[in-house]
């Protein structure tokens, strides 16, 4: 089988890619002046080793069938898809300043028909576990050996629908599909923990069949090896709850509900990227 | 006396000859199989059958995820609850990415009877036809329902909303038919007035016009089983050949086959005048179809009583 070579040669070079991509999401979000900085930083650690390292794919060919499949069920966070994507290949750069624009193949939240490598529209939270359901029943019936993998929000795991596709996997046998959770405790008003607390999440998602792993989801060696592991655990469906913080990497955004919606200004992007380049021992020039 | 299909039977049989002809067909149903007819399929090909349980929002989403994998779903339940319970799945995940979905609605309309107002769907046109990129079909008899149903697979390629009745209808069409998207068929011309049905009621259209002849009044029938796209010639046609165009459907007068005529005719302008005969804005109850009928002008009689009475004769 084909499969293009992982780009990411070894950790550090996951970290760093990381970094980048969570620079590039910042600036697009500032151009954008609107977007959803909080949960693309939370799960930039997740996606770049999906993109990197862990996926099979080839950006020659997003309609490649055998490739592996990405959903992101908070498609509010697409700015952190679009960045992976911008940098494995998919697109190009000139996207990064069109985000939320007229005619730009970057809409607000993931559409599938405009932006290459996004395999399926988002935008109305619960929906993205089932259409992965979907994904990989048809490779069952297609006889296609590939996986798919779906990000869900946990404050998405509020939505009814979430659970009716978490009971119904296990059922279904899809020992293709697993799930990361984006466990970055915040929701668009407020701490989870304030508005409708989720726990036990584990024990949920374990009594309703699901192999269950957790790990910190900002630990680039636990990331890829949880998602490598994940291929093997069959006959169940997987969850990774990824413990996250929400906005990390920029100290002023850190679980700060604000920036769950709030694009930050000239100067606020400037410090974030300052930041971020300085933990990852970048220069800011240096990432473009 | 001509054969009584229920459309909801002739789809599952039809689903079942879609199956044998193409791999990539797989049907989802969400605890209803033995109602929606689905379960015809299932006996024949397990594991392109997907029983989703009590959960129509996940069924529809799995559909749109089956869709973007190279398969052709069709998803099956009552029509209130494919439409109404799942909307927001049905327009973002199947009609703003285009995807090929097939949604069967079975037991539509007020004829669903006895169950009453919870499962009675009056408003699932409208809630469909609103959607962009949706086709909604809505087959007056067994030969027309058999056709749509393969030609939602073969002839389409987008969202489907597919909606099939419980009541008894007789064959109105021959061997001859062919479905084409679109284009409404003519059952007779008239000079007085044009009936434009969709569903069972194209059945009841046709014998009212039969009522109105003997009170030497001329009435044409058009079947509108494609109410998206709509045929708009035909209504434009509808309107030269008569002074009065008569809607009638198992459905709310809002958003459906009324709403959807009385906005072509408003806007190509004339002297015909529109009666939209329905559900007048309000919720079914529990009886008997035929009680339901009666009770809301839908029977031919009913039909005929409206139009003498439009026309002040």
């Amino acid at each position: 089988m084909h499969t293009s070579p992982p780009v990411a040669a070894d950790i550090r070079e996951l970290e760093t890619i990381a970094a980048q991509i969570r620079c590039d999401l910042v600036r697009m979000i500032h151009i954008a002046r609107m977007g959803h900085p909080g949960g693309s930083l939370s799960a930039a650690d997740l996606v770049t080793a999906l993109y990197f390292q862990v996926m099979r794919i080839d950006p020659a060919r997003p309609d490649w069938p055998e490739r592996d499949r990405f959903i992101l069920s908070k498609g509010h966070a697409c700015p952190v898809w679009y960045a992976a994507l911008i940098r494995r290949g998919y697109l190009g750069r000139e996207c990064l300043d069109t985000l939320r624009c007229l005619d730009s193949l970057l809409q607000g939240h993931p559409d599938m028909v405009k932006t290459p490598g996004v395999e399926m529209t988002a935008g109305s939270l619960g929906h993205g576990l089932s259409a992965g359901l979907g994904m990989a029943l048809a490779a069952r019936v297609r006889g296609l050996n590939y996986r798919v993998w779906v990000m869900i929000g946990d404050g998405e795991t509020q939505e009814g629908s979430i659970w009716e596709a978490a009971m119904a996997a296990p059922n279904l046998r899809l020992d293709n599909l697993t799930v990361i959770l984006d466990r970055n405790r915040i929701q668009n008003d407020d701490l989870i923990d304030n508005i409708m607390p989720i726990e036990p999440l584990a024990a949920k998602w374990k009594s309703f069949g699901w192999h269950v792993m957790e790990i910190d989801g900002h630990e680039m060696a636990q990331v890829v090896d949880a998602l490598e592991a994940s291929r093997e655990a069959e006959p169940q469906p997987v969850i990774i709850i990824a413990n996250t913080v929400k906005g990390k990497g920029v100290s002023f955004m850190e679980d700060n509900p604000f920036w769950h919606g709030n694009a930050p200004d000239a100067d606020q992007t400037a410090q974030a990227l300052q930041e971020i380049c300085a933990a990852a021992g970048l220069e800011v020039a240096d990432v473009d | 006396m001509r054969t009584r299909r229920e459309t909801r039977h002739v789809y599952g049989e039809a689903l079942l000859r879609a199956g044998e002809s193409n791999p990539q067909i797989a049907v989802l149903d969400a605890d209803l199989y033995k109602s929606t007819r689905s379960d015809l399929f299932r006996e024949r090909f397990g594991e392109r059958f997907i029983d989703m349980g009590i959960s129509e929002m996940d069924m529809v989403s799995t559909a749109a995820g089956l869709a973007a994998s190279g398969m052709i779903p069709y998803a099956n339940s009552f029509a209130m609850f494919i439409t109404a319970h799942c909307y927001d799945q049905i327009r973002i995940q199947i009609c703003y990415p285009n995807l090929h979905v097939i949604l069967a609605g079975s037991s539509a309309g007020l004829t669903q009877g006895p169950d009453g107002a919870s499962h009675q769907a009056l408003e699932d046109i409208a809630l469909m036809r609103a959607l962009p990129n949706m086709r909604v079909l809505v087959p007056a008899d067994g030969v027309e329902t058999e056709a749509m149903t393969l030609a939602a697979a073969q002839e389409i390629d987008g969202p489907v909303y597919l909606r099939l009745g419980r009541y008894p209808v007789p064959d109105l069409f021959d061997s001859s038919y062919r479905f084409a998207l679109g284009r409404a068929s003519w059952l007779g011309q008239g000079s007085d007035v044009t009936l434009i049905a969709c569903g069972h009621t194209v059945s009841a259209a046709r014998d009212a016009a039969e009522l109105l002849a003997n009170r030497d009044i001329s009435a044409g029938v058009v079947n509108m089983s494609s109410i998206k796209p709509l045929d708009e010639d035909a209504v434009r046609a509808a309107m030269q050949a008569t002074p009065l165009i008569v809607t009638v459907e198992e459905h709310s007068i809002l958003g459906g086959l009324g709403g959807a005529v009385a906005e072509v005719m408003a806007e190509t302008g004339g002297n015909a005048r529109l009666l939209r005969l329905g559900t007048r804005d309000r919720f079914g109850e529990s009886a008997t179809a035929d009680e339901l009928l009666e009770k809301h002008g839908l029977t031919p009689r009913g039909i005929t009583d409206s139009v003498v009475q439009a026309l002040g004769r």
